[in-house]
Formats: structure tokens, sequence, C-alpha cells
């Protein structure tokens, strides 16, 4: 045990981070990409990048992304892929309608018939992919024609709203200040002090079960470091929202979705087994894990966290409309890809697809203010794809 | 007769492993040239290097071939040359016609542009010669086994062949299309087309062989000649060396039946009709090892696999009793439930995920052991692997280096230390010491023993005789999907298990 972290102090900073690259360098890159743009948009139109009401924005353009992201994140560990969620954001987004709008059904009912009507969806195709071994590319290329057909028809082509308040603050809704209206909003700067002193005590408590257990833990610095940039871009974040209008609804369910999952992955059996099935679903099978059965769950949980994001997307639209969701699937899964998962199954964690949905979502946004045609930022985005994923493919290889 | 062929001094090393140790061969032209040799006696080797595998220079010694020396730098080299290997598995594309099989790669074109008209016109022609009438259109994957190796050799036969090289050619056939085969050959040979077949069965060499070339532990033990081909001759020149490795000691003690297995059958899981297991049975003792030996294909593994949750073959029937009480193995989940483990011969593709590290792949079939109500401890699972590291001494700088940075030996230990984590009754160990290294062989074994120790069963299926004479209490000997014989420690010998597997070739199903 002595010689064992004699070796490892040699190793120094410098090894470890080589040793961390990928998520590391995920952070440093977005860090990089806000500066950039922050930078740029003040030089060029003299106007704040991360003002309040933009950073609002991002959050509230990207969240579908992300939330989607952690679904496809599983579904790409296990070795598949899913096409169908764009078309199934447009369609679980007409139910709504057509439940809230046409049919005059609650909220409060119809938020549980959305994610219902979704998992039977993800449960429809996963069984084809899981106990027919049909291909997940085929199985969700059908469903991706089939539920943009599905929601032409529900709308009969036509745009369905508005929504009532209580739906719409689904997406543009803000955490109420229980301290009394005011600016900034307390609420919002308790709550994420409280995340951000969260994150700092769970690090440091894992920081002291690695060392109880022997476990080299990494440099003090590089966890110093890490942390202090993390709680910082926190309590920024945080700050900005509260002086403008509070935290959204939807980054508390993005946060506490992305929390679960994280915690989902890393720390269940189950989602150590998903891990196994991608990374060889012989040896998996083999031993004793329920391939099939996985598999199929996969599906299903994307299927829900698909309507959940149909949801929000029609409230943030606050109509229901047969185009709603068209593409989606593309910067899902471009998403999970930047954030360092690999193409055959086994590997990619939660944090780095958020970072990378971050990343997609920042440099869109970024663009569009300095009015970069959509020509361009396709070309742009399409190369940064390329670009994250030949860095993971070299570093593998030296 | 001139000599078409002469191999002088081959050696082969691989990393580790000393596959070819000077081995000579020399073939005459038009002669039909039998290779014999136990499982990893270099047969296989012995032909890549010949057809150019491994190109010259990867390999010492000298090929002399038609007089000239040989100087491959690849397959094609080989084939333009007339020397053309049909392995055992064959290298048809099952989705495309005959004809497109029989000129893969040497399509009758001219500049790019196929002549079908006058393709289609040599594979009728190419057929006959191998006594098929298929139509040349047909999907070569709708014909069976027996054909397809005829379509093989007519493949050969369109390159021009001057020297054929049969690897196992029948050993996935039924009698009369190995009869066929047989046929064939001699036709062949009146032709004036020079073969080596690689055989285990001693009626087919019997048949067709001028002469006979054995090879053991990757050297040349003897040529014969016709005259002087003989059983006896055969099997003691096959297994005919000193047991070359040391076991470690072990006081053997076998109480009650642990294990018993009856009345096993199973069938191919894709080939209709194909029969894979004949009921088969067995029986583990407590505290015993129990060897199966057999030659690749004897249905070892797919025994081994199909009683381990049904994980190869369908229409599987028959009866697995654990103390006397007969359990559902039928998934593997149960299979584990019901105390057995099943340790693969193939650890990279079935047995570990090797981008993960040891530690995550040492709890992998028992993920609950290290869990609460589904949530991981990462402590307890660290020192799990901790425990499982210093036990079987798996030599790694740390419990979080990925597997596939880790040697033969020491991987295998941590598919053992994922068994033991489990906690079986029975272990199915299914060539536990492939593919690794002399002093890793030892300190498995010694692992083995310590298992028996504890009372639990070891089932070892290994080719390597003499690890399963130095290790087992008994010995079950496979043959075609068959127990052909058992053997207690004392009955056990190399020659005896030799003749069990050989003197049941085809003629058990005769009869």
């Amino acid at each position: 045990m002595a010689d064992q972290a004699a070796g490892t102090g040699g190793k120094g900073i410098g090894a470890h981070l080589g040793g961390h690259l990928r998520e590391n360098g995920m952070i440093l890159a977005l860090v990089a990409i806000v500066i950039f743009f922050t930078v740029v948009v003040r030089v060029q139109l003299g106007v704040d990048f991360l003002s309040a009401q933009n950073i609002t924005n991002l959050f509230l353009q990207n969240s579908y992304v992300i939330i989607m992201a952690l679904g496809m994140l599983l579904v790409i560990v296990a070795g598949h892929i899913d096409l169908s969620i764009g078309s199934v954001v447009g369609f679980t987004g007409a139910v709504a309608a057509v439940l809230t709008v046409n049919m005059g059904w609650p909220v409060y009912a119809v938020i549980p018939a959305c994610l219902l009507v979704g998992l039977c969806i993800g449960a429809a195709q996963g069984y084809w992919v899981a106990y027919w071994r049909i291909p997940s590319f085929i199985v969700t290329l059908a469903g991706m024609l089939v539920f943009r057909g599905l929601t032409l028809w529900l709308l009969a082509g036509q745009n369905v709203g508005p929504f009532p308040k209580s739906f719409q603050s689904l997406s543009t809704g803000f955490i109420p200040d229980a301290f009394g209206v005011g600016k900034p909003n307390m609420t919002a700067l308790a709550l994420v002090a409280l995340a951000a002193v969260a994150i700092l005590w769970m690090g440091l408590r894992a920081r002291a079960r690695d060392q109880q257990f022997g476990i080299t833990p990494e440099p003090v610095a590089v966890f110093a470091i890490r942390n202090f940039v993390v709680a910082a871009a926190l309590l920024f974040v945080g700050y900005k929202l509260a002086t403008f209008r509070g935290l959204p609804n939807v980054v508390v369910v993005l946060s506490v979705l992305t929390v679960l999952y994280a915690f989902f992955t890393e720390n269940t059996t189950t989602g150590r087994r998903i891990y196994a099935l991608g990374g060889n679903e012989k040896a998996a099978r083999l031993s004793g894990i329920n391939t099939e059965r996985l598999t199929f769950f996969a599906f299903c949980n994307m299927g829900v966290l698909a309507s959940l994001a149909g949801m929000i997307v029609a409230a943030r639209l606050n109509s229901s409309t047969p185009k709603a969701g068209v593409g989606f699937e593309l910067d899902v899964i471009a998403a999970v890809f930047i954030g360092g998962a690999s193409m055959t199954g086994g590997s990619g964690k939660i944090i780095g697809v958020v970072v990378g949905a971050l990343i997609m979502g920042v440099m869109n946004n970024g663009m569009s203010i300095l009015g970069i045609g959509i020509d361009y930022q396709q070309v742009i985005k399409g190369l940064v794809l390329l670009a994250a994923v030949i860095f993971d493919v070299y570093n593998k290889n030296k | 007769m001139a000599r078409l062929l002469e191999m002088r001094g081959i050696s082969k090393v691989f990393p580790g492993v000393r596959a070819l140790d000077h081995v000579d061969l020399t073939v005459e032209a038009g002669e039909i040239h039998a290779i014999c040799g136990e499982n990893g006696a270099g047969k296989s080797t012995l032909m890549k290097v010949l057809s150019g595998v491994y190109p010259h220079g990867s390999y010492e010694g000298e090929i002399l071939y038609d007089g000239a020396t040989l100087a491959n730098r690849g397959i094609r080299d080989s084939e333009e040359k007339g020397i053309i290997i049909i392995h055992q598995e064959l290298a048809l594309v099952p989705l495309l016609s005959i004809a497109e099989n029989l000129f893969l790669g040497n399509e009758v074109a001219k500049n790019g542009i196929i002549n079908w008209p006058s393709a289609f016109q040599q594979t009728e022609a190419l057929l006959k010669k191998v006594g098929l009438s298929e139509p040349p259109t047909t999907q070569v994957g709708k014909l069976g086994v027996g054909k397809q190796q005829l379509i093989e050799i007519a493949k050969a036969l369109a390159k021009d062949v001057r020297l054929l090289i049969l690897d196992e050619p029948t050993a996935a056939l039924q009698e009369n299309d190995s009869q066929k085969l047989l046929d064939l050959m001699l036709e062949l040979k009146a032709q004036g087309v020079t073969q080596i077949i690689i055989s285990h069965k001693l009626n087919e060499i019997g048949r067709v062989a001028d002469r006979i070339t054995i090879l053991r532990d990757g050297a040349t033990v003897s040529t014969l000649d016709k005259a002087d081909i003989s059983e006896e001759r055969i099997i003691r020149d096959m297994v005919g060396r000193d047991m070359a490795h040391r076991y470690p000691e072990r006081d053997s003690n076998p109480g009650e039946v642990l294990m018993e297995v009856s009345g096993w059958n199973v069938w191919h899981p894709e080939q209709q009709g194909r029969q894979m297991i004949r009921d088969a049975g067995f029986t583990v003792r407590k505290g015993e090892i129990v060897g199966i030996a057999g030659l690749m294909g004897a249905g070892r593994t797919e025994l081994a696999m199909s009683i381990f949750g049904h994980a190869y073959g369908r229409d599987i029937s028959g009866t697995v009793k654990m103390g006397g009480k007969v359990v559902d193995t039928s998934s593997v989940t149960r299979a584990i439930a019901a105390g057995l483990a099943y340790v693969t011969e193939d650890r990279k593709q079935l047995g570990l995920v090797l981008d993960e590290p040891i530690v995550k792949n040492i709890t992998l079939a028992n993920l609950a052991g290290v869990a609460t109500r589904g949530v991981l401890s990462r402590g307890r699972e660290q020192q799990v692997a901790e425990e499982y590291r210093r036990a079987m001494s798996i030599r790694t700088p740390s419990v979080f280096q990925k597997v596939v940075n880790l040697s033969g030996g020491n991987q295998q230990k941590v598919v053992l230390s994922k068994w033991l984590f489990a906690d079986p009754q029975v272990l199915i160990l299914d060539e536990p010491t492939r593919g690794i290294d002399v002093g890793a062989k030892f300190e498995i074994y010694t692992i083995m023993n310590e298992l028996a120790a504890q009372g639990r069963g070891v089932v070892m299926i290994s080719s390597e005789m003499p690890e399963l004479l130095g290790m087992c209490d008994r010995i079950y000997v496979m043959n075609e999907g068959r127990i052909a014989g058992e053997l207690s420690k004392a009955e056990a010998s190399q020659e005896r298990i030799m003749s069990l597997i050989l003197k049941n070739d085809g003629k058990a199903r005769v009869a």
C-alpha cells in the first residue's frame, strides 16, 4: 500500500489530468466557448452574452435536449439508438393539446396521461428491439415516420392552442419567491447556494471514502480547482437568474432529473448492468443479466423522457404544431456523443452528456445572437461534433 | 515420384508460445498426405505458414515448392502457385450464388465487367467435376454443409489447384457426405491433384492417405508410409510425451453426489435437424474434479453452455439435479441460483467486459452481493475486489485497471473471481488454461484444488490430456456429442482417452 501511494504520488497533476482529460476537458471546453461568445458578443454588438435574460433563455431553449439526452445516454450505452424521439415530442405535444384544448382535461391529468403515452411508445419500440433483436436503427426509424404521421393526423395538419396558463408554466413558469417578491429572488439564491454546498460536500465525502478504502484520490489541486469552477459557475448563473425572474421550473426539473440519472447510472445495480450489457452483451448475459429486459427498459425510459420533453416544447410554444420536434433526435444524439459516449455502447457519463448538450446549446444561442446564418451554424455544429469524437478516438488509441 | 513440396525446419513463435519447432514435411507430387496430431500440436499453424497466412519472414525455415524457394507475401501469392487451403470454417458468402462464390476475387471479367454467360458455363463444368448438379444461381446458404464443402473444392479447382489442403474437411459432415468427399479426393488424385488432409479420423486416413505425418507439441514425430499406418502406432506417436508440466499435489476425497445430469439432448441453434448433444449424462461429487476430454467439435462446450442457462442450442431436453433435487437451469439467472457457474473458454468474447475495470468485472455476476436494495456500495465492492486480488494473486497495480490491459492468466483469475464471488456449488471450467503461460497455469490448478478442498465440485473441460490426467479424479470422454466413455484416475491414460475418441469415430453412428 505504501509503495503504491508513493508510485501514484510521483505521477503528479499532469498525469492525472491526462488520465481524466475527457471529463475535465469537456468542462474546460464549455467554459472556453462561453468566454469566447461573451467576448465576441461584447465586442461586436456591445451587449452582455451572460445577461440574466439570455441565461434564462439558454435553459428554456435547451431544456428538452438535456432531458432527452439523459434517456438517450442509456439507450446508447446499451448499444442502441433512438431516432424516433423528435416525432415522439411532436406526438405527445399533440396529445397534450388535444386533451387540454379540445377536451378540456386539467393539467394534473394531462401530464400523467402524456407520460403514459410516452411509456407505451417506448415499450412498443423496445419490445421489437429487445425481444426480436430487430436493429434499433430500423425500429426507431419506422417509429420516426409513424409518430410524425400520427401527429399530423391528430392535429389535422393545424396548430392547436393556446394552452391554459397552468400548462404553460411547465416551461415558462418560475419558482415563486418564498421570501416575498423582490430582486434578487431570494428563493432562487438559497436553492442554488444549497446546491453548491451539496456538490462540495458530496465531493469531499467521496474523497474521504476513497481514502478510507485506499483508493488514490485525485490531486488536491485538481479537486479544488474543479469544484471551485463548478461552484462559481453555479452561483454566478444562480445570481443572474435570481436578478431576472427567478428559477425557471424547467431548470428545477432538469437538475432533479440530472442528479437522479447520475445516481442511477453510477450507483445502482440496474445502472451498472446497462453498462455491462453495452460493453459486452454476451458476457453480461452469461453473468446472469437479463439483457433483453434492460434494453426494453432503456427504450421505455426514453419514451417517457421524450414525452416530458414534448410537453415542455408544446408549453413553450404555447401551441402544438405538426412540425414540433423535427430534427430534435439529431441534436440529442449529437449532445450524447459530444458528451463522450461511445458509439459501440458501454461508456458515457450523465455529467458529460449534460455538458455536451450545454455546449451545443451555447453555440446555438451564441451564433444566433451574432446573426450567423443557419447555413454556417449547421456546418460549425457538425464540425464540433466530429472534432469531439475524433478527440475521443485519438485519446483512446494513444 | 517427384517431390512437390518440402518444408524444412519450420519454426514459428507467438508471444510466449513456440507453436512450431523445426517441423519437417515433404509431400510427393500426386499423393494424398495426411497430417495428424492433438489439438495444439501445430497442424493449422503449419498450414497457415504454407498458405501464406503467415508471410515469408514471419517464420524460420525454408519451403521448397516445385524445386524453388517459396516466399509468400500473402495468401494471393500461394494461390497463384496453385496452393489452396480449405479451412475448417468454410469461407463462403452464404447470401451469394454458387457462381458468385466460385469466382469471388477471381471473377470471370474483362475490365471489371463480369461475363455472366461464361461464368455460368464454367461454374456448371466445375460443379460437374465435384459431382453437384445445382443451378449456378443457387444461394450457397441454402445448401447443406456437405454440399458447401464440395463448393469449396470446386472453388479451389477454379483456381487451377495443384496442392489442395483440407483442414478437417469432414468434421461437420454426416457419414454419407463424408464418403462422397473422400471419393472426390481420390478422383482428384487420379487427375493429378496433390492433397494434404488434416484429420483425426483414422478410418478416413486409412482410406485415402498414401502417407501420414504426425505432429506433437509443434514438432514432427514421424512420417509413415501407407503400409506402416496402424491405429496403435498413430496413437502412440500422437500422445507419446511425458508429463511435461507439474501439477500441485492434492488429497482427493470426493463426497456425495452434488450434481447429476442425465438424458441431455441439444440441437443446433440454426441448422435444422443437427443434433449436437446426444443423451449425455455425468455426475460430479463434492470435492471432486471431473474432466471432460474430447477433440474440438466433440460437443464439450455445447454441453456445458446448454446446461448453464440454456445459453447454447435449442430443443434442449434432459434433467439436471443438484443435491438430488431437479433444478431449473433454463436461464443463466436460474442456473446461478441453482449453484452453477460456467467459466467460458472464450474469456475475451464471453467472459469479460474488457473496457471495464477489474472491480466491475468481479462483481458482475453477483451485484446484489455489494448492493443494498439495488444501490451499490462502492466501498464494499472495492473491498471484495481487493480480497480476490489477494486470494487469486491477480497481478495489477490497482483493481481499477481495465481488464483489457491484463495478461491472459490474470484475466482468467478475474473471471474465476467473478464466479467465486457468486459462490457456486459446481464450477464448470471450459479450457481454463488456454492461452496462458506455464506459471499462471500452475496457479489456476492450485485454485482449482482449493475449490475442491472447499467441497465444491469442479468440472474441467480441456483439450490438453496431460492436464486432465494430472488434475482430475475422473474423466469423461466426449465424442460427436455423446459421452463415449468414463475413466477413473487409475484407468485413465492418454492412450485410453485417444482410443476412446478415435475408435468411436463414425462407427457408433452405423451401429
